[in-house]
């Protein structure tokens, strides 16, 4: 961690000559983006496109500098921005859904999500929930009707661990659609969405629960019939035939959201440069085909906004982890 | 059939540009030197790469070309430091330490790099052709496989784990055992629960193999080294002969048969997603000794025991492509990342990855065919300057190890706690080395061992615990077969084996 350290050093005396001599406007000398993941995953890539994005549009004038801190499922990364780092203006961190749900499920020993500063999304995934193109059940109220009668009939197959976001999606919606013993569902955790769809496919499991842009393609070969999208309304596009699950009575929304957080001591100034950058890239035609390049639907929460909404989905998890026994 | 081999001409016609050639050729060598250095395998070489693909702008076909050279390169690279320095520069290139380090040291370092090249050659290239024409058949393989059978299959491949170790079974078994305590530690995916991370978040996701590998190969070398600095002196790298650069005919005709029959198992393990090379490379290896090891040779510098694991692994390479291409399944660490390159370039793989992008999908393969040839091309003559790496004394050699090791591992994660874990494996392996524990099985528990109670978990959450699910197919019923068969013969086969030896050891000495 050296070098972050060092960054964090010079990031600091940037700041102190910077403020120095400007009074307006702030602008990060040396901007970082730390990705909690390894090169290639998914906090990597949010880290560098909208890395590259700030730069295209000349929000930063230098080049975002992507430092990988793996570990933990972010944990690691959290807790040195925390504890080093907690005065950086240069610094902004990735973050999903993944973050909050471990932030409320205290996998992040001894963090909260009050020590840090939330930024704003740059998009989201919703959930769908969907079964084998040739299964008898047609709508998401036929298939809990069904685990209703039979629980045990019905395995939910899904990329991450149990506990995580593709499980509780779920569980949100069963519980909408009044089924009060929520342990009852079974769900059977794979290494990712695609290998969960092809367990589908080779009928071993007969329900996928995963994200709209990993569904995309199954259901596009024919192989998977998605019965409900968890969006607040239809979405666009290629996606526009996904019923939503309000249609169907169930009201649930899962939105795998993408976005950032950052230093909770950071001036005032800094953190209103990174959620108008934030949201200046987000508002960019250039940014439009990103997300669609990467099945990401719109959700635009910047500042307060965002702070609120990952409180509200933070406490949501906390009590649904809570009922099917995962924490205490 | 036709149809398919027009579009693998247009895809020649994409990758024969000059820039995708030399992205090609850039990719072959960064790949070798990647895949050569302990610390970084492929997985990583072609993660470090996809920044630079970025920067530099390139189209989707020459991105993927390049990275896919880097992948093969690796694949090719790995051996080159397995056989001269006994240490994996990646974890499928475990298996040829066992036969290629008694090779160099009896002499036979050429012959061994450039046999093994040409297995490489072999495996990937008969590997291309099998994802040329059945892929969409082999879909349909993968689509067989369940929990239950992925289960019988890991179980298949700990059940084979004789194979590995030519002398003690019981250090191998507990070698083995290590290996899966240490896959325990991390977040349970089935539950939710972190195991045995004593309140550390930086062991919820678990130990990177990675680091387990370099700390017990690597590093433990380094030690033994250490240990043994005063005594070893200067005199220790004038007795050493480097051997022909070339593989003699006859080896190459006797390891024929291995060679063929080693593409075969690697391809086929590499389709299954969640297999991958590691487990081709050992159950080619395992098998191979199995069936043609009469004399007991494997382990003590057969060239057949190099040739196996090398041409299993890198048919392995070409047949994760085909989930990877065919399905969006990665079925490696290496394919996952460049899923995650392909969607970041606005391609979704799966089914229809061949109708929709047919020109990124024959250009990648043409790409694959060329990096091929260029690959042979390049590591057979170098064959004469990878072996000179033996005639560096130990004393700069050693040092160097430990700053590679250190700085790739580190340039992955960006963690120091990594580290920390490398060097404590690096004095475990050192203390399994004295107690004359094989170092193979641990890691063999560290990447089966994981998979293995993953898949036996969620065949027991589908089945409400029922333990028939477990034989409930004719595949599952198959594979326990070959598992069964695969323990108990090798049992008898060694008694017999042991009398015979015995019969020979006392006609010598009466000679």
């Amino acid at each position: 961690m050296k070098s972050i350290r060092a960054l964090c050093v010079t990031g600091l005396i940037a700041f102190a000559s910077g403020g120095a001599t400007t009074a307006f406007a702030f602008e990060p000398e040396s901007p970082q983006c730390i990705a909690p993941s390894g090169a290639g995953g998914g906090w990597d890539f949010t880290c560098r496109q909208v890395g590259k994005a700030m730069q295209d549009q000349k929000l930063i004038s230098s080049t975002m500098r992507v430092v990988n801190a793996a570990g933990g499922g972010g944990g690691v990364a959290y807790a040195e921005v925390v504890n080093k780092m907690n005065d950086d203006n240069d610094l902004i961190v990735a973050a999903s859904s993944a973050t909050a749900t471990r932030l409320a499920q205290g996998a992040y020993p001894g963090n909260t999500m009050d020590q840090v500063r939330w930024v704003g999304t740059i998009g989201a995934d919703y959930g769908v929930i969907g079964v084998a193109a040739d299964s008898p059940v047609n709508s998401l109220t036929e298939l809990m009707d069904q685990i209703k009668q039979d629980p045990s009939s019905v395995n939910f197959a899904g990329g991450s661990a149990v506990g995580g976001w593709d499980h509780l999606k779920v569980l949100l919606a069963a519980k909408k659609s009044g089924i009060s013993d929520v342990r009852k569902v079974k769900y059977v955790a794979f290494d990712g969405g695609a290998e969960a769809v092809v367990q589908i496919m080779a009928g071993t499991v007969q329900a996928f629960t995963g994200d709209a842009s990993e569904a995309k393609g199954f259901v596009e070969s024919g192989d998977l019939k998605v019965l409900a999208i968890l969006a607040p309304e239809r979405l666009d596009g290629e996606f526009a035939s996904f019923p939503t699950a309000k249609e169907q009575g169930i009201d649930v929304v899962g939105a795998n959201w993408r976005g950032f957080y950052a230093p909770l001591n950071m001036s005032e100034e800094a953190y209103d440069f990174w959620v108008n950058s934030v949201g200046e890239v987000y508002a960019s035609a250039e940014w439009k085909k990103t997300m669609e390049a990467n099945g990401l639907a719109p959700l635009d929460l910047r500042g307060a906004e965002f702070e609120d909404f990952v409180r509200a989905s933070v406490n949501d998890i906390e009590s649904l982890s809570k009922e099917i026994g995962l924490i205490k | 059939m036709l149809e398919t081999l027009s579009s693998l001409a247009d895809g020649f016609g994409v990758a024969l540009t000059f820039q995708c050639l030399a992205l090609a050729f850039l990719g072959c060598l960064l790949g070798t030197v990647i895949g050569a250095l302990p610390g970084l395998g492929p997985s990583n070489g072609v993660a470090i790469l996809i920044p630079l693909a970025f920067s530099l702008g390139l189209a989707p076909t020459p991105a993927l070309i390049l990275l896919t050279s880097v992948y093969y390169g690796a694949m090719y690279g790995g051996r080159i430091s397995s056989i001269l320095l006994n240490i994996p520069g990646d974890e499928p290139a475990m298996m040829t330490t066992l036969d290629g380090v008694p090779m160099a040291r009896k002499g036979q370092a050429g012959e061994a790099l450039a046999l093994s090249g040409f297995a490489s050659f072999f495996g990937a290239f008969f590997a291309t052709w099998g994802l040329v024409f059945l892929a969409p058949l082999l879909v349909k393989v993968a689509l067989l496989f369940g929990p239950a059978e992925y289960f019988a299959l890991f179980v298949l491949a700990f059940a084979t784990l004789g194979g590995v170790a030519s002398t003690n079974q019981a250090k191998a078994a507990f070698a083995a055992a290590l290996g899966l305590a240490i896959a325990m530690i991390g977040v349970d995916s089935q539950t939710g629960v972190p195991r045995f991370s004593f309140g550390q978040v930086h062991f919820y996701d678990g130990i990177d193999f990675l680091v387990a590998i370099v700390g017990l190969f690597a590093l433990s070398e380094v030690f033994v080294f250490l240990e043994h600095k005063s005594s070893l002196k200067k005199s220790d790298t004038s007795g050493i002969k480097l051997g022909r650069i070339t593989p003699p005919l006859w080896m190459l005709r006797k390891t024929f048969p291995t060679m063929c029959r080693s593409t075969l198992f690697g391809f086929f393990a590499g389709v299954l997603p969640g297999a991958g090379a590691s487990l081709g490379s050992f159950i080619s290896y395992s098998f191979e000794k199995q069936l043609v090891d009469r004399e007991n040779t494997f382990g003590k510098g057969d060239p057949r025991g190099v040739v196996a694991p090398e041409a299993g692994n890198n048919a392995a390479a070409g047949g994760a492509l085909v989930p990877m291409l065919a399905l969006g399944v990665p079925g490696s660490g290496t394919t996952a990342v460049l899923l995650a390159m392909l969607l970041a370039l606005n391609i979704t793989p799966g089914p229809l990855l061949f109708q929709n992008n047919p020109d990124v999908v024959w250009g990648l393969i043409a790409a694959l065919f060329i990096g091929n040839f260029m690959l042979l091309a390049l590591n057979i003559p170098l064959v004469g300057m990878f072996v000179r790496v033996l005639m560096i004394p130990t004393h700069y050699l050693m040092p160097g190890v430990a700053m590679i090791s250190f700085v790739g591992i580190y340039g992955i994660s960006g963690s120091t706690f990594d580290l920390i874990v490398m060097v404590v494996f690096g004095v475990v392996g050192w203390v399994l080395r004295k107690l004359d524990v094989p170092l193979v099985p641990v890691i063999l528990g560290v990447l089966l061992g994981n998979l293995m109670e993953q898949n036996l978990r969620r065949a027991m959450t589908i089945s409400d615990g029922d333990w028939g699910i477990l034989f409930a197919s004719p595949l599952s019923i198959g594979i326990w077969t070959v598992a069964v068969v695969g323990f108990i013969l090798p049992i008898f086969m060694a008694r017999r084996l042991r009398r015979k030896l015995e019969r020979e050891v006392t006609a010598s000495d009466v000679d």
